[in-house]
């Protein structure tokens, strides 16, 4: 069965959020892509066309623009697709070295999925968050970040229990009551800085 | 409160001076801080109502009178952009916002929009009011999961609170915002190509003119600006225009958010005015360096690198300051690189990484980044060099300078040439003696 028939309400939603014209209609390809990867890990055969009619196109070009982007998968990946950065404040943090760890970890190389089934591992580019390097993200769910190699062998024995730690969700700085910047273990930044003063008023001059 | 203006040309640095407080990240980190109910607590969705009371033009007039200017990088004026969007031409309008961060160094936006993704809403309606825009589409790279969830969760308590939709807070305005997920591609933070990504097309770039004002999304009038760039927008709306001319420096107004990365004791987010030195934001605020440095990345990858000395440390980081220097503010992404660490080793990452982000739609990127300047710096790095090679790299450069169909093509310029002038020593070491000045070493290591 194709994957869009029993799901017609979110076909719609989908295109309702772009004009209702041929390029309308193209521009849900990315979210279409992404529902069925969602879904199915990956995205091939069968899927490409139905993806393609839907959007008025042809599978050949369902299957150019995936080969653009970095995060669709025409291959099935492991359970858990482990996506290290590589760029150059991870590598100089040690992602280089935390990738070689996990392709003899886990024995796997890019393209390939562990024979368990469990694994496989992609160099990507950078992630944004260079300020907690190295890092990875496990499938979507979310970055682990200042990977150190305790934390990796946690990580990687959790996984192999099948339970996936929760990611991390760090926040660099937040601001106290005197509008101070801190850190989240609640340490003051900028320590040689006194007495921020409070906001302006709202709307200075009156309300408009 | 009377807006107190610095005393130009001296640039006011810094948070010691106590007139400056967060706004932007005022709110990231608090519980709850993404939701509807804490947003409206906290002073939110009231500079929407501000401007709707002034009228499009005016709002137009006092993000112009703010001194704004664009914070992903090219630092256009936010309100004059503003203004090239054609006036009653009877066509659909639309605004974009770009949070497809990814210039390697930068990771503000990621917490603006999970920790505080109605400050962007707001100022997403006020700048579709402006401009005259019905549709807004934030295009958020694929990667960034959880802040796409949270984005999505606000769009819709907001269009439920009758704040997105038809006739938006009474205001006989209507808006629909819409979120569109990327897929992993740095090219996308261009706005042509991020354009094409969102009508669902391989994301190469597009020829300007015209300019997206005139032919943008679908060929209609269409304005992108990046996240904090709108976010900044809300808080001008909020608490006036002088209130952020009175920060930063002459040409240079308001708060920015720097980002720093690599060895320093606390690597981060600072919000801080325009004008703040180096030497303040890695030693005051981020702690300082753990070990010894030798360059520092300005903003992001693509700007050339500067020497780690007296001279940059005291650089105010402004616009012209920057540039004055040698390089770009960029997005504000600031990276030292440790002296230990191969520069030539490191640049080559860099250029990989252009390399791998290509889109491969003109010959002197996607030969010259992609295939011959990758392979120069491997075997460098591989320690195979020959005399000549830097040489060969320099005039290679010069046949890929100003050469390429959009920007990405330079940008991998910036880390090349700075990094060859400044650091010659190690290039000629790989090209003539096969030996790197500074060995590789383990970096990955248990705290």
């Amino acid at each position: 069965m194709s994957y869009f028939t029993d799901k017609q309400p979110l076909v719609a939603d989908i295109f309702s959020r772009y004009p209702d014209s041929p390029q309308g209609r193209r521009s849900a390809l990315m979210p279409l892509i992404r529902e069925v990867q969602d879904a199915e890990g990956f995205v091939n055969g069968t899927h490409l066309d139905e993806i393609a009619a839907l959007c008025g196109t042809t599978a050949t070009e369902v299957r150019s623009v995936m080969s653009f982007y970095s995060t669709y998968h025409t291959l099935p990946t492991g359970k858990y697709h482990l996506q290290v950065c590589s760029t150059v404040m991870c590598s100089l943090a040690g992602s280089d070295e935390l990738w070689d760890h996990l392709v003899e970890a886990l024995d796997v190389q890019p393209g390939e999925v562990s024979p368990d089934g469990r694994f496989s591992v992609q160099k990507v580019e950078c992630l944004g968050s260079c300020g907690t390097a190295p890092m990875m993200q496990i499938n979507d769910d979310g970055y682990y970040e200042s990977v150190t190699p305790g934390k990796c062998a946690r990580i990687l024995e959790s996984l192999r229990a099948d339970l996936q730690p929760l990611p991390d969700n760090p926040v660099p700085v937040t601001v106290n009551a005197e509008g101070r910047q801190m850190l989240a273990n609640g340490e003051v930044v900028g320590a040689s800085i006194t007495g921020l003063s409070q906001l302006p008023p709202i709307f200075p001059g009156g309300e408009a | 409160m009377t807006a107190v203006a610095p005393n130009p040309p001296k640039p006011i640095t810094s948070g010691k001076d106590p007139r400056f407080a967060p706004t932007l990240y005022a709110h990231v980190g608090q519980p709850e801080s993404w939701t509807l109910g804490y947003y409206r607590r906290n002073g939110g969705y009231e500079a929407v109502k501000r401007a709707f009371g002034m009228g499009a033009d005016t709002v137009i007039d006092e993000v112009k009178k703010s001194g704004l200017r664009g914070r992903g990088g090219a630092g256009f004026a936010t309100g004059l952009k503003w203004s090239f969007m054609p006036l009653n031409d009877g066509k659909p309008h639309y605004i974009i916002c770009n949070a497809d961060e990814s210039e390697p160094g930068s990771f503000k936006d990621r917490y603006l929009l999970s920790e505080d993704p109605h400050q962007l809403i707001e100022g997403m309606i006020i700048a579709g009011y402006a401009m005259r825009a019905s549709v807004g589409y934030i295009y958020i790279r694929g990667e960034y999961v959880h802040a796409a969830e949270r984005i999505n969760a606000a769009i819709e308590e907001a269009r439920e609170a009758g704040l997105l939709g038809q006739n938006v807070m009474n205001s006989g305005f209507d808006f629909q915002l819409h979120l569109h997920r990327g897929a992993g591609a740095y090219i996308c933070g261009e706005e042509t190509a991020l354009m094409n990504s969102l009508e669902g097309l391989r994301a190469n770039p597009r020829l300007k003119p015209p300019f997206p004002a005139a032919a943008g999304l679908y060929g209609l009038p269409t304005t992108i600006n990046n996240v904090e760039t709108f976010c900044a927008a809300t808080q001008i709306l909020k608490f006036g225009a002088e209130w952020h001319a009175g920060m930063g420096t002459e040409k240079s107004k308001g708060m920015k958010l720097f980002q720093v990365s690599g060895p320093v004791a606390r690597p981060g987010v600072y919000e801080l005015p325009l004008g703040t030195t180096f030497r303040e934001l890695i030693y005051d605020w981020a702690g300082g360096p753990l070990e010894e440095m030798k360059a520092i990345i300005p903003g992001g990858s693509s700007c050339p690198m500067l020497r780690w000395d007296d001279k940059t440390l005291d650089t105010p980081m402004d616009y012209e300051s920057i540039a004055g220097a040698g390089s770009m503010l960029g997005t504000g992404g600031v990276t030292v690189i440790p002296k230990a660490d191969c520069i030539v080793n490191a640049t080559w990452n860099m250029v990989r990484f252009y390399g791998h982000e290509s889109c491969g739609k003109c010959t002197p990127c996607r030969e010259g980044i992609s295939s011959w300047m990758t392979r120069m710096y491997e075997k460098l790095v591989r320690g195979h060099g020959q005399p000549g090679d830097v040489q060969l790299i320099l005039d290679m450069s010069e046949n890929i300078g100003g050469r390429s169909f959009c920007a990405l093509a330079d940008a991998c310029l910036g880390p090349v040439l700075s990094s060859i002038e400044l650091f010659r020593e190690e290039y000629d070491s790989l090209a003539q003696f096969q030996t790197p000045t500074y060995p590789a070493r383990r970096r990955w290591k248990d705290a």
